[in-house]
């Protein structure tokens, strides 16, 4: 049953006939994924693959379809938009692949969110998978195997690398959330902890994180007193040099705050196990399972 | 994105920032002008690079200091003669120092108190913040450290903007007191409206000074913009100065390549910035040093990855290049074109690691197979890496 994204969802993509948007639209409906409709403003009427239709908006989009989740392909200076359009629109749970949208926008979408019941996760993020039930997004999904670990990740290429290193070892994947690498985004690491601790499909976690902030200290708080299930974790940057923004704008350490070294603290403080480098991922996990 | 402190007057006083006077002088001439121009007996005169240390810091032609107090326009022009296209080097410039085409002259101010103001992007509150306190002039680091309850914070709603009854209730906290509240007021507001209309994501005074007249004067100031934001404010991108910067970052950035210079040994191309990051981090978890960050994206073009390989193979500190790719958006059959393109351009001296996974992934080990190139092949993170520092340090 997994979190979030069953075979029960009904999938728009914001964006459908852009380049990346059809790329990945198409990728996702190759893996099994129920995409229901497009949307790009002033193609109303259109038919994507053949069988998909497309809207100018996400509310006639739902009104005709019944989506419930949407992927954002929309470019940077019309992704705030697009998001606030879904969510106007009552879409569930909205899904913001788009790099390099301007903070004041993305504070403008949690203003516009607050009181409304859509979830968002990104933007600047890879999406999400149920493993051999519904890819939602950019990952290539032959890497994924359906199973029993959650997986929540700041970086999109990190999550391949762990889900990758646990599939080798024939461990599966419950729901893997990749939440993004901006400063201001939807779900938070300990939002996705939440999730995956209340999903009985789910019996162990990965949690990826990267310097910046203080996502992963509140989500080792949270685990420390909600989670017993078991919990591995890597922290990337140790080694970036500190006020340099290493391509995530959310990756950034400045004033002494938010360094690797803080975050593998306050992780190892609340019972998780640490990998000291991205390659010992899958291995940290395997060894919690035995 | 740095910009010079002039750049910053000059933004801060579009938006009735009130500062000190001056200007910019590019000639001796034009110093001595503006210093005409200013008036009064009070003068300072300050070599404009990104670097701080400029007070302490001594020219290559052995002229000491990048900032002088003057009296006099004669003296401001004998000493920007000796300090325009001389090279000043700082303990922030390192012993190449920077060359210094541009010189402010203001007024300097007598200083009654110093105070510090910033606004920041902060990640809880999802808001903007002001942080304010009466010790200015000095590292605001120290002071939240040793003396917190000197540092006042104030949430602002973006949505709303800064509220007057915000304002005052900073510059209460300040201290401030009569007709100095209401300037200070003013000020906040416009600092606060700029931070807002240009994307700022760190606005800084440091010091914010009230001087011997009564006045409250933004002194020195320090703003980082939100580079996902510059597509909008072509008038920021203009300040771009990019003598200042490495030249490696100059070049990756014409091609809109995610590219940080380091001082190591081993260049590595990866898509994405938390597994470029995680690639720094296992090199020198095997015990090498990277030469740079650079992530070249989901969305990259052949044109692109060349570019970057090209970047990647002129530097001359590099002694291996490590190509780390889980390709998603990325396709390696792209980066494996791209490599291959760019090594036919720059002849390749030092070795190639490359390990690809994901999206299309037959095909580009496929294309670099058949490329005849001469490439060591990795089979995951952790081989790549041990592989690239053995080869960098020749085993």
């Amino acid at each position: 049953m997994a979190v979030l994204v069953d075979k029960n969802t009904r999938l728009l993509v914001q964006g459908i006939t852009g380049k990346a948007g059809a790329f990945h639209a198409k990728s996702c409906m190759d893996y099994g994924t129920n995409v229901v409709a497009g949307v790009t403003p002033g193609r109303d009427g259109e038919t994507f693959e053949g069988k998909v239709p497309v809207f100018d908006t996400s509310s006639e989009a739902r009104k005709a379809t019944g989506c419930n989740a949407t992927m954002i392909f929309v470019p940077p200076p019309f992704a705030a938009d697009a998001i606030m359009e879904a969510v106007d629109a009552g879409i569930e749970l909205v899904i913001c692949i788009t790099e390099g949208i301007p903070v004041m926008d993305m504070m403008r979408v949690k203003t516009f969110m607050k009181g409304k019941s859509s979830r968002l996760i990104g933007p600047n993020c890879p999406g999400i998978i149920t493993p051999g039930a519904c890819k939602i997004g950019i990952m290539p999904g032959y890497i994924h195997k359906p199973g029993k670990v959650g997986i929540v990740s700041r970086s999109g290429t990190l999550t391949y690398e762990a889900v990758w290193q646990l599939s080798s070892r024939g461990i599966g994947q419950s729901t893997c959330i990749g939440i993004g690498g901006d400063p201001i985004n939807g779900t938070s690491q300990t939002d996705a902890i939440k999730l995956f601790n209340e999903d009985p499909e789910t019996e162990a976690m990965i949690m990826i994180g990267e310097i910046g902030g203080t996502a992963e200290e509140e989500a080792a708080a949270y685990i420390k007193q909600y989670v017993k299930k078991p919990v591995a974790a890597f922290i990337a940057g140790a080694t970036a040099p500190p006020g340099r923004r290493m391509g995530h704008a959310g990756a950034i350490v400045s004033g002494g705050k938010g360094t690797a070294a803080a975050k593998i603290e306050a992780l190892l403080d609340a019972g998780i196990a640490v990998a000291h480098t991205p390659a010992d991922m899958g291995s940290t996990l395997a060894k919690l399972l035995k | 994105m740095n910009i010079h402190e002039y750049q910053a007057k000059e933004l801060m006083e579009k938006y009735g920032v009130a500062t000190p006077k001056g200007k910019v002088a590019e000639t001796p001439e034009q110093a001595e002008a503006i210093a005409k121009e200013i008036g009064g007996s009070n003068l300072v005169i300050k070599a404009q690079i990104h670097a701080g240390g400029r007070g302490k810091g001594t020219f290559t032609s052995g002229f000491k200091g990048g900032v002088h107090l003057c009296d006099t326009p004669a003296k401001i022009k004998d000493f920007a003669s000796k300090m325009l296209g001389q090279t000043l080097v700082t303990h922030q410039t390192g012993p190449e120092g920077r060359l210094v085409n541009k010189l402010l002259i203001a007024e300097s101010t007598s200083i009654e108190k110093e105070l510090y103001f910033a606004i920041v992007m902060d990640r809880t509150s999802q808001s903007p913040v002001i942080i304010a306190s009466t010790e200015g002039g000095v590292d605001i680091e120290a002071v939240s450290e040793k003396t917190p309850e000197k540092i006042t914070h104030e949430i602002v709603d973006p949505a709303l903007g800064l509220q007057p009854f915000q304002a005052l209730k900073i510059a209460k906290s300040l201290g401030l007191k009569g007709d100095l509240t209401k300037q200070a007021v003013k000020l906040f507001q416009n600092l606060f409206t700029m931070f807002l209309k240009t994307d700022c994501s760190l606005l800084e005074i440091n010091p914010l000074v009230i001087t011997k007249e009564n006045k409250v004067l933004a002194l020195d100031a320090k703003f980082n913009f939100d580079d996902n934001a510059l597509y909008r404010h072509p008038e920021i991108v203009a300040y771009r100065d990019t003598a200042e910067e490495d030249p490696r970052e100059v070049e990756a950035s014409k091609f809109s390549l995610n590219y940080i210079g380091l001082d190591g040994n081993i260049a590595c191309m990866v898509n994405g910035a938390g597994l470029a990051m995680a690639t720094m981090d296992i090199i020198q978890y095997a015990g090498g040093k990277p030469a740079n960050f650079l992530d070249v994206g989901g969305g990259a073009s052949e044109e692109q990855v060349t570019e970057a390989f090209k970047i990647l193979a002129s530097d001359k500190n590099v002694k291996a290049i490590l190509v780390n790719i889980f390709g998603g958006i990325m396709k390696c059959d792209i980066i494996a074109q791209g490599v291959i393109n760019a090594a036919k351009i720059v002849k390749l001296e030092v070795p190639l690691i490359v390990r690809l996974e994901g999206t299309n992934v037959e095909a580009g080990k496929k294309l670099l197979k058949e490329s005849g190139m001469a490439i060591i092949s990795a089979d995951d993170l952790a081989d790549a890496a041990k592989k690239a520092v053995a080869a960098a340090t020749g085993k």
